[in-house]
């Protein structure tokens, strides 16, 4: 069903865990679907400094997470931006159909990390 | 991968018995008449389908052996029930009741025949699965023609008190369909003392092959082809028949009425002693379903904060195979409708987790698993946002 490179991430998640002076957090999903995603990034000089995920779901909604995270780790915001759902899929050999859009969350997750990040800034500059 | 090959997933299929499998050679190379030819390769092939009939008669008690139809399985034989003893009796009434715990092989005909001029009625259960005797008293009508409710359910294990229903039922004047694909060859069935008109079993389910089943008609009890053509089976099931799974389906049989006080007993023990070795392990831990009134091999429990999926994956590196209810296992993207039917919330059953022992299953195996679970849990619930933080380490 999950290519081996998914089952290794499954198995060993990267960036697992969560940074709690953040300089922005993103959760997408909910528990009621099956798939809650939380991505955590600390930013230093418009570079995603660190990166970690927090996960509820299926092996696929873990191994995205954490693919996601190995993917923006060190690139600036406006690449990490571009990051899309379909790269995370492409770089874990594939997903089965039906995980595509259920458990693919994790990109979204990354944006949505971003984003606050960019909505804390405006305020602080405020 | 792993060395360890631990199958705890019989709900969803079990090996055929070697003794069946053995039973079945000579039917798949020496007798390839059809039952229905004169000649004697026709006729011998006959007597060996009567055998078979005979032994799944006498499993479930049945009145002859003529009550027996055969089917191509379980889901056919619910179809055929509902479908077919609908269509036969429209003009006497439109209204079929069934439960929303039923198999989709039970749920999907019933919801078919409501976009067909029936009205169907869905009970409730309560917390543990049980359909409430009062409430099925109330909601039969006399324009209610059939109430189709299972013996057991093989998602929670819980055990319906058909005899019981099956009065209500048949006080009211009406027809009583039971699906027993889970119970057959776990829970002695009689249909003659629980007075059951319609019956589902399935073969596989008894360790006989799959692709093969039967539904038994009481006599006396009418209902309508689903599939027609030569007119095989008394003219209920057209096509001719699969003689070799129908010999193992036989044969089957006859090993689980001979064995099944025996194997009940011993799978119960398992089943209490997997249970009591789950509970308490980790914290917020549950058992789905009745502790005592339960299928012999049926333990299904479920933990919060994770999904059952990712248990699933973890339990498989470790060689063992068990099943869930969430969502992410199912092709729907629902969790399953049972669990939801029982009162758990979504993220409850996407939590859940069930293990369906079976006859090659031992202690040592259960109390591998019994090991192993807690450290599944706690990994994936330090990956999990939804922890409390008093669980994380």
């Amino acid at each position: 069903m999950y290519t081996e490179k998914v089952m290794e991430h499954f198995r060993n998640p990267h960036n697992m865990g969560e940074i709690p002076d953040a300089d922005g957090v993103g959760t997408v999903g909910n528990p009621v679907c099956g798939d809650l995603m939380t991505i955590y990034i600390k930013v230093k000089d418009n570079r995603i400094e660190d990166v970690k995920f927090k996960t509820f779901g299926c092996g696929a909604a873990v191994a995205t997470s954490s693919m996601v995270t190995d993917l923006a780790k060190g690139k600036t915001l406006e690449e990490a931006m571009k990051i899309t759902r379909g790269d995370v899929a492409n770089e874990l050999g594939g997903l089965p159909p039906i995980k595509m859009h259920c458990s693919n969350l994790a990109a979204d997750a990354l944006h949505a990390a971003i984003e606050d990040y960019h909505k804390r800034q405006k305020e602080m500059n405020k | 991968m792993a060395a360890k090959r631990i199958y705890m997933d019989h709900t969803a299929g079990k090996p055929v018995d070697p003794r069946v499998a053995e039973a079945m050679l000579p039917y798949l190379s020496a007798f390839y008449g059809n039952p229905s030819s004169i000649h004697s390769l026709g006729q011998e092939a006959k007597q060996a389908m009567e055998n078979a009939r005979a032994k799944v008669a006498a499993l479930v008690n049945a009145e002859r052996k003529e009550s027996i139809i055969f089917t191509s399985g379980a889901t056919e034989s619910n179809n055929m029930a509902i479908k077919g003893f609908a269509y036969r009796r429209k003009d006497r009434g439109t209204h079929v009741i069934t439960t929303s715990i039923e198999h989709m092989s039970v749920m999907n005909p019933v919801k078919f025949l409501s976009t067909r001029g029936f009205k169907a009625t869905f009970l409730p259960v309560d917390e543990y699965g049980f359909v409430s005797w009062e409430l099925l008293e109330k909601e039969i009508t006399p324009e209610t023609i059939l109430v189709s409710i299972m013996y057991a359910n093989g998602e929670i294990g819980t055990i319906q008190p058909i005899k019981e229903i099956s009065q209500i039922v048949h006080a009211k004047k009406t027809v009583l369909h039971v699906d027993a694909t889970a119970a057959v060859g776990q829970v002695p069935i009689d249909v003659q003392t629980e007075d059951i008109d319609l019956l589902t079993i399935s073969s596989n389910d008894i360790y006989g092959p799959k692709g093969i089943g039967a539904l038994y008609v009481k006599q006396g009890v009418r209902v309508e082809p689903i599939i027609h053509g030569g007119g095989q089976e008394q003219g209920l099931r057209s096509g001719t028949e699969n003689l070799p799974s129908i010999v193992g389906f036989g044969k089957a049989a006859e090993i689980a009425k001979a064995e099944i006080s025996t194997e009940s007993e011993r799978l119960v023990r398992l089943r209490d002693r997997f249970i009591k070795g789950l509970a308490g392990t980790v914290p917020y831990s549950f058992l789905n379903g009745h502790p005592a009134k339960r299928l012999p091999n049926n333990v299904a429990v479920r933990y919060s904060f994770i999904e059952g999926e990712s248990m699933l994956l973890s339990l498989d590196m470790l060689g063992v195979a068990a099943s869930s209810g969430s969502a992410c296992t199912a092709k729907t993207l629902e969790p399953s409708h049972v669990l939801i039917a029982i009162g758990l919330k979504h993220e409850e059953a996407h939590g859940s987790l069930l293990f369906t022992l079976g006859k090659q299953n031992t202690e040592e195996e259960v109390d591998y698993v019994i090991r192993v679970m807690p450290d599944i849990v706690k990994r994936l619930r330090k990956i999990s946002p939804l922890t409390p933080k008093e669980l994380r380490e």
